[in-house]
């Protein structure tokens, strides 16, 4: 589909300039007919994503299609509250007025998605850009081609195409797409091309989100409900497509006399999900494309790595599956170790004091996510206070995200801004104070000619000071 | 160089925690207001230097604004810095989730000139508040505020996390090639566009304080409210620092009909407020140095601009004063109404129909604030719903600024990111999502090996549906099956 990218965002602003899509009706029109998206076209999806990325029908509803659902939902029903200006205090200080901040919709937006959770990643920031009133354009991922071609010709069949546009393609169209100029540009991806968006941005001034990923850590201590941990682990990291997931566990560090316990653990868990042959799970998702495929293979032949692979190691080339694979002690220096996974490998960092995985981890960028499952509060409350993430979760993986009333969004090299629930709808939305003033209550101090007295006046303004206003006031 | 020095020193100090503790950082602010207090006369003194700032303007707009915000600031920071917790759903039980605030790290503040303490310092209170390590990097085109800044925060304030960097673009530059952890800059577009690709490099979140034309919209009024609307617009346009303000006012925009006694009254109060002589024009600001005195003069060379000049347009270029001058329909294609005019002149556009403002105005890039004096309700409605601003002021001009309650921060051409009282400590701070679980009260269905009941069970405790979900728990509700479509 050749959709002409000049031509496309000239006509979202015509349409954005005549006030249409700021209206409640035609966000809460546009919420419903994505519902009913998520809703009617649930088989038509779970087969895009089949064949994209071997996603089980289980994870591409839970993933996708229900967390679709669900911040439509949210949207629709908050809608009319977050709409509504906020009242705010006013002091002394501009004495008699009022004031409230208003949300108001950037304009005209970009969201550039990724491959990984290609309807979830793609629809959620739209959601949220249709939720403030903005006219939209949604470039999903070629690389996930199945749903982005399936994306695109449903948003066609429902939205109002005036306003909410799909322009497909790859890298070409991408850089056509941030030669516009843009109110807001919402990038799912990783940090390098993280870079190119916020260049570009800054040609037009244009404010950026960027969702990134990184190596996100999980500690495990040895005081804890081990079979618990491992099977949050195992969904987090296996059962989140396959490790490809920006918040999925990226290594483990526990201590070297826990290790083989974990690893143990890990073992048996992993078979009673996955079973004896994990290659041909059907409920574990592939590789995208042979692209990834060789650089997932890479990461684990290097001859430093290969040797370590204690679970797991096996790969099926042609189906693009690679079998949960864990690496005990994967030296620092490695590929592994130094690059994010996004992928079914696991490496575990041993360290003498459970301690010292927070300054590991505080030794690298920051990532996503971070992760601790212990029962040491003092520890609990070390990790949190310290080790600076996105978000963090305790005793628990990756679920963090489905809670609507935490920010998602990462810091340092795991990218800026956040969204998710109410946090969605200000991503997209210009928070404009608005101050209403009477005509009393008139200063002459504000005014010059400048005296002594004036400034005596100001002070005591300035400060709050009532008593010295009125001696002010009375030549004191 | 030895200032990059610093920097590792500060990133060290960040690291060790130092500044974390709301003690250090109560501490800075307390030592900032001393600064302040103790140095007063000298502020006072080169703001005179820089700008030939009076007094009464340089407490107004710098010292007792920063004050005021290390005041507040102090009064807040243990509200701020109080984690916010998160309602859970049901579903998620035993959990418990909160945001927690935490400093970004080590972080760059870029001054302006024009108002050279508060749009240095007010920000240094913001980065303190979250608990950042700090560079300050103030406008060397005010040279004797930068350097008294430079002089007094190492006595006053932790010289192992807040250092002063002075010097000029060759310095910023090298400031930019460095990794910071957030950039907070005031200053034009232009800039404000290196700095951003500057900090994309490093993945660096920004915020610019930019400028823009900012517009009075001025609907009919009664004598008596014209007499404190004149006023405002006078005091606003060439109090705060002769007009060489960012939320100052650019352009008037008025009905055709009401010009006239606009324009007597406006020149009324110019002369009681500034006096009418270019050689001793007393309570304004000079321009603040040859480049820009010129850059000001050259917008109204133009010959039609020139003949629009309705009052003033003296200049006195030895002492870079440039009277207050009103000019009246200047060409709008002319720099003067295409550039941000940064200085003490007054365009007067006037309209047929004051409703027509939103029209002139939305052909504009957004201003960062919109300043408008009007009792019709309607109409306040408009501007509000259909122009786009930093902010919206009705019937006062400026004051919003010194609103603690209120965010400030620009959109589009103006600027992106916000600041002043609670929003200065969330600019410099991240908000981290921390959910806490514990060991109890697994869900089965999140894990695989996947099938139909898990599907059932998670498709309605996604619609919040406990009663189901305890049917099906019970087996009183029938599964779902994949083939069914909807």
């Amino acid at each position: 589909m050749a959709v002409c990218v000049e031509t496309a965002a000239a006509e979202l602003r015509d349409v954005y300039s005549s006030g249409k899509t700021r209206t409640c009706e035609w966000r809460v029109s546009q919420l419903k007919a994505m519902l009913k998206i998520a809703i009617h076209h649930e088989k038509e999806i779970i087969e895009a994503l089949n064949s994209d990325l071997g996603k089980h029908e289980h994870e591409a509803f839970l993933h996708e299609i229900a967390a679709v659902r669900s911040a439509c939902r949210m949207a629709l029903k908050q809608l009319h509250r977050w709409m509504k200006p906020e009242k705010v205090k006013t002091s002394m200080t501009t004495f008699p007025s009022s004031a409230e901040i208003v949300s108001e919709p950037y304009g005209v937006v970009l969201v550039i998605s990724t491959w990984n959770y290609p309807i979830l990643l793609s629809l959620e920031p739209v959601i949220a850009a249709i939720s403030a009133g903005n006219a939209v354009v949604l470039k999903p991922s070629e690389v996930a081609a199945a749903t982005s071609s399936t994306m695109s010709k449903l948003l066609g069949q429902y939205m109002d195409v005036s306003a909410v546009k799909v322009v497909e393609g790859g890298i070409q169209e991408t850089s056509a797409l941030l030669e516009q100029k843009w109110d807001k540009i919402f990038y799912t991806g990783n940090s390098k091309v993280g870079r190119v968006v916020l260049t570009a941005a800054a040609k037009h001034l244009t404010p950026v989100i960027l969702e990134l990923g990184g190596k996100c850590p999980a500690i495990v201590d040895s005081d804890i409900n081990l079979t618990v941990a491992v099977r949050r682990i195992i969904s987090g990291k296996w059962g989140c497509n396959s490790g490809q997931t920006c918040v999925s566990p990226d290594y483990i560090i526990t201590t070297k006399d826990y290790a083989s316990q974990l690893v143990d653990a890990l073992s048996s868990e992993l078979e009673r999900f996955y079973g004896k042959d994990p290659v041909n799970s059907k409920d574990m998702s592939k590789i995208i494309n042979s692209r990834h495929f060789e650089r997932l293979s890479k990461l684990l032949d290097e001859d430093k790595v290969s040797g370590k692979i204690v679970i797991g190691g096996q790969w099926d080339k042609a189906n693009l599956k690679i079998a949960p694979t864990v690496i005990l002690d994967a030296p620092e220096d490695s590929l592994i170790m130094n690059e994010e996974i996004f992928g079914p490998l696991l490496p575990i960092i041993t360290v003498n004091n459970i301690k010292d995985g927070i300054n590991l981890i505080t030794s690298k960028e920051k990532p996503l996510a971070a992760y601790i499952f212990t029962n040491d509060k003092k520890l609990k409350e070390e990790f949190v206070q310290r080790v600076s993430a996105g978000g963090i979760g305790v005793n628990e993986v990756t679920l963090h995200l489905a809670e609507d009333t935490l920010p998602f969004g990462g810091v340092g090299e795991s990218g800026m801004g956040s969204y998710h629930g109410k946090f969605s709808f200000d991503a997209f939305s210009h928070k404009k104070p608005v101050l209403y003033r009477g005509f009393n209550g008139e200063i002459s101090a504000r005014y010059p000619p400048y005296s002594p007295r004036k400034l005596k006046f100001l002070k005591a303004v300035l400060s709050g000071d009532i008593i010295g206003i009125i001696r002010a006031l009375l030549g004191w | 160089m030895e200032d990059f020095h610093g920097l590792i020193g500060l990133r060290r100090a960040f690291r060790a925690g130092k500044t974390r503790g709301i003690e250090w950082r109560m501490c800075q602010l307390r030592a900032l207001l001393k600064l302040v207090s103790e140095n007063e006369a000298r502020f006072f003194e080169a703001l005179e230097q820089d700008l030939g700032k009076h007094p009464v303007e340089a407490y107004r707009d710098e010292i007792g604004v920063l004050k005021k915000s290390a005041d507040h600031a102090l009064l807040n920071i243990k509200k701020w810095m109080a984690p916010k917790k998160g309602h859970l759903p049901l579903l998620l039980f035993p959990s418990r989730a909160e945001v927690l605030p935490e400093p970004l790290g080590t972080v760059l503040i870029f001054g302006s000139w024009n108002f050279p303490i508060s749009l240095t310092l007010d920000p240094l209170v913001g980065a303190i508040s979250a608990g950042n390590t700090v560079v300050v990097k103030p406008s060397e085109l005010a040279p004797a505020c930068s350097s008294l800044i430079c002089q007094t925060i190492p006595l006053y304030l932790d010289r192992e996390a807040i250092r002063v960097v002075e010097g000029g673009s060759d310095v910023a530059d090298k400031l930019l090639q460095q990794q910071w952890d957030k950039i907070f800059f005031t200053g034009s577009p232009r800039v404000g566009r290196i700095i951003m690709t500057a900090a994309a490099k490093h993945l660096t979140p920004v915020t610019l304080e930019l400028g823009g034309k900012c517009p009075v919209i001025l609907d009919s009024f009664s004598e008596s409210d014209l007499k404190v609307v004149v006023k405002r617009i006078v005091g606003g346009k060439w109090g705060p620092c002769a007009g060489q303000a960012c939320i100052g006012i650019d352009y008037l925009l008025v009905q055709k009909k009401l010009a006239s006694h606009l324009i007597e009254s406006l020149k009324a109060c110019i002369k009681k407020f500034y006096g009418d002589d270019v050689k001793s024009l007393q309570s304004i600001c000079r321009i603040v140095n040859k480049n820009h005195f010129d850059r000001v003069c050259s917008l109204l060379e133009e010959p039609s601009v020139g003949a629009s000049v309705i009052y003033g347009g003296s200049l006195d270029r030895e002492n870079l004063m440039i009277e207050p001058t009103v000019l009246l329909d200047p060409p709008v294609d002319a720099p003067i109404m295409t550039d941000e005019i940064f200085g003490p002149l007054l365009p007067i556009i006037t309209l047929d129909k004051i409703e027509d403002s939103i029209d002139f105005i939305n052909a504009r890039p957004k201003p960062l604030a919109i300043y408008a004096f009007t009792h019709n309700n309607k109409l306040k409605d408009q501007i509000l719903q259909e122009t786009s601003s930093g902010s919206v002021t009705f019937n006062d001009t400026m004051i919003q600024f010194i609103c603690d309650s209120l965010p400030f921060g620009g959109v589009g051409q103006s600027g992106f990111g916000r600041y002043h009282g609670k929003y200065s400590f969330d600019t410099f701070s991240h908000e981290k999502a921390v959910l806490h679980r514990s060991f109890y009260l697994e869900l089965e269905p999140r894990y695989p090996p996947w099938n139909d009941f898990k599907l059932e069970f998670i498709r309605l405790a996604y619609n919040f549906e406990y009663v189901g979900l305890l049917l099906l728990l019970l087996g009183l509700r029938r599964r779902y099956t994949s083939s069914r479509s909807h």
